[in-house]
């Protein structure tokens, strides 16, 4: 699960760094590798120069993402010990446990790139860092893994699938295996309220309210309006942002628009239509300012994500602390053995 | 029943092919995995029939297994490290797997009064409390890190010599379930065994916690080796292990782990446990209520 759509890309005039920077000669034949890489729509690597603007965007994007995944993890776990069958309750935990690993391979995209998971981590509990809004709402009710599988996790998709091609390296490779696993998972969301949706009334209904309450959520999962985001163009001309938040939120309307059908819900937005003008998918107004308030903290569990994070963390605090001072001491003993 | 030798698992044979397609991307798992679907086709086909003796063994190891899996489940995206949410999550997906293939089994055994079997469902969602068959360590509370670990290394000992000898059961089914849970407890043995000693030999604050850990868990050690009428009449047939002959190894390989530990076994008092008749600590009745609510509130429904 994830998205990336963060919304603190940097606000400092990104493109300039570099022309301050290439001062010296290799910073010039950097540059130019650089502008050419990208020009042949080709790959950075770690090792090879970047702009300092590049290089802080993408690390503040990635990490992002690691975080979103991380604290993307528990309004599902919420739900882990209650699940309605054992085979549900498998495929769950799972699920979770491969967050657990998109955000083990995120943080380790994002280490390639200076920075060190701890600090990451560090900035994540002390609130200086961003996750996805969308985990900010709660997960109220079993439907509610399904809707989060099959419109969080689809949005995700739409998202993620064009960041495959990122142009950098070690992000564009992580988000090969992250996509893969991700629309396994929007599959098994979409089976959860398919079997939801032929269940009983009491199920249906069930269904029908976690479509209802996570619909609006996903479709701002794509950004700002395009225009309403200054950074977005920075991005794409660097080819890490493939698409414009507009046109990823219009092709997951349509998708959405025919899945729905099948699964027996609808959506809770009497304006959705195409438009054989701009041959796009249109919807019904979101609430921006809504937005705007989750993402500055009030939103309905900002509070409670960062302390459950916290909290882990703090209590863990003791058995990292134990596993770096066994390991020290085991490298002692190997150190004198071979003297 | 016969006892192999230890001689890890290169020597365990694999009853039933099939592929594990509930397995996630991240998940490791054993080729030729033997799934739950598998055994309640051959319970609906009538392959696997258990005797009722034969069933209520299985039920006893699949809720040990299943309320294992509850337990460790809560720690999942609350673990010390990233690396351990994903191995106790593990873990717990394993357990649950050992106990879904158990329950099914036991299910086919334990008909409803229709006469079709139960379904793993039906018997972990409405069972009640005195009617789970699981010992008392199982259920006891997560602790911190080192009283989960100190569980699970008990666990895990008992439960690998525990299949490793299950695999010649004369029943089949038991032997196939056996096969596949040996494998992934010989990983959950090492993987508490390398915390132990991490613990005991990291700072004095884990190694006090790994202490106490232990302390807590042992008095629910001994019920694990207790034989019953149960125990002792399918040991006689060759189709289960008598709890008491896995005592031997499980104290010789713990007591090596916690001898490079520099750790003693606790000295404490034994719990007189009743797990296995139906007696639980006070712990079980709200995992339980966790576990049922949702299941309970829609009974018949299909998820």
């Amino acid at each position: 699960m994830a998205a990336q759509n963060l919304q603190s890309v940097p606000a400092e005039p990104t493109g300039q760094a570099p022309a301050s920077a290439a001062t010296t000669e290799a910073d010039a034949a950097g540059q130019a590798h650089f502008d050419r890489v990208i020009a042949e729509d080709s790959r950075i690597e770690p090792k090879d120069w970047m702009p300092a603007a590049y290089r802080k965007t993408l690390l503040r994007q990635i990490s992002q993402h690691a975080h979103s995944e991380i604290i993307g993890m528990q309004p599902e776990a919420n739900w882990i010990t209650r699940a309605p069958s054992l085979k549900r309750k498998s495929i769950l935990m799972a699920k979770v446990q491969d967050e657990a690993g998109h955000g083990l391979y995120l943080y380790s995209a994002a280490e390639t790139l200076g920075q060190t998971r701890d600090k990451m981590m560090d900035d994540l509990i002390a609130g200086k860092a961003r996750y996805s809004s969308i985990f900010n709402y709660p997960a109220l009710s079993w439907a509610d893994m399904g809707a989060i599988g099959w419109l969080v996790d689809g949005a995700a998709i739409c998202n993620q699938v064009p960041l495959c091609r990122a142009s950098y390296g070690p992000y564009g490779r992580a988000m090969v295996r992250i996509c893969k696993e991700e629309s396994f998972h929007q599959r098994q969301g979409f089976e959860i309220l398919l079997e939801l949706s032929n269940g009983t009334e009491a199920q249906k209904q069930m269904a029908q309210d976690a479509v209802n309450r996570w619909y609006a959520p996903a479709l701002m999962m794509f950004g700002p309006p395009d225009d309403d985001s200054p950074n977005s163009k920075q991005s794409m001309a660097w080819n890490i942002k493939r698409f414009s938040n507009d046109e990823l939120r219009s092709r997951f309307v349509g998708m959405m628009v025919e899945q729905v059908k099948v699964l027996g819900l609808t959506l809770p937005d009497d304006q959705v239509r195409y438009n054989e003008d701009t041959k796009k998918w249109e919807h019904g107004p979101l609430d921006w300012h809504e937005f705007q308030e989750v993402l500055a903290g009030r939103g309905p569990c900002n509070a409670q994500r960062l302390e459950r994070r916290r909290e882990a963390h703090d209590d863990g605090a003791w058995v990292r602390e134990a596993a770096a001072a066994y390991a020290a001491k085991q490298l002692n003993k190997q150190k004198e053995y071979a003297a | 029943m016969s006892t192999p030798p230890t001689t890890g698992h290169g020597d365990i044979s694999t009853g039933v092919a099939g592929g594990d397609s509930n397995a996630s991307a991240t998940r490791i798992t054993p080729g030729n995995a033997l799934r739950p679907e598998d055994i309640a086709l051959e319970v609906r086909t009538g392959l696997a029939k258990p005797s009722a003796d034969a069933a209520e063994y299985a039920l006893r190891l699949g809720d040990d297994a299943l309320i294992l899996a509850q337990r460790l489940g809560h720690w999942i995206s609350r673990a010390p490290e990233l690396e351990e949410d994903i191995a106790l999550g593990n873990i717990a997906l394993d357990q649950l797997g050992h106990a879904r293939s158990f329950l099914t089994y036991a299910g086919a055994g334990m008909p409803k009064e229709d006469g079709t079997p139960q379904s793993e469902d039906d018997l972990a969602y409405f069972r009640r409390e005195h009617e789970f068959r699981s010992v008392q360590l199982f259920e006891q509370p997560n602790g911190d890190f080192a009283a989960t670990i100190a569980r699970q290394f008990v666990v895990s000992y008992y439960q690998y010599e525990l299949y490793r000898r299950l695999t010649e059961s004369t029943d089949a089914t038991l032997a196939a379930i056996a096969a596949k849970a040996v494998k992934e407890v010989d990983y959950h043995r090492d993987h508490s065994t390398q915390w132990v000693l991490r613990l005991a030999g990291g700072t004095e604050e884990s190694r006090k916690r790994m202490i106490h850990g232990l302390r807590t868990m042992w008095p629910y050690v001994a019920e694990l080796f207790r034989d019953d009428e149960l125990t002792e009449r399918l040991a006689q047939a060759g189709a289960a292990v008598a709890p008491s002959s896995l005592k031997e190894d499980f104290d010789r390989l713990t007591g090596e782990v916690l001898a490079e530990a520099e750790l003693e076994v606790p000295d404490v008092p034994a719990a007189p446990g009743g797990g296995r008749g139906g007696k639980h600590s006070e712990h079980l009745g709200y995992l339980l209520a966790e576990m049922q609510v949702l299941a309970r509130e829609h009974p018949g429904a299909s998820w």
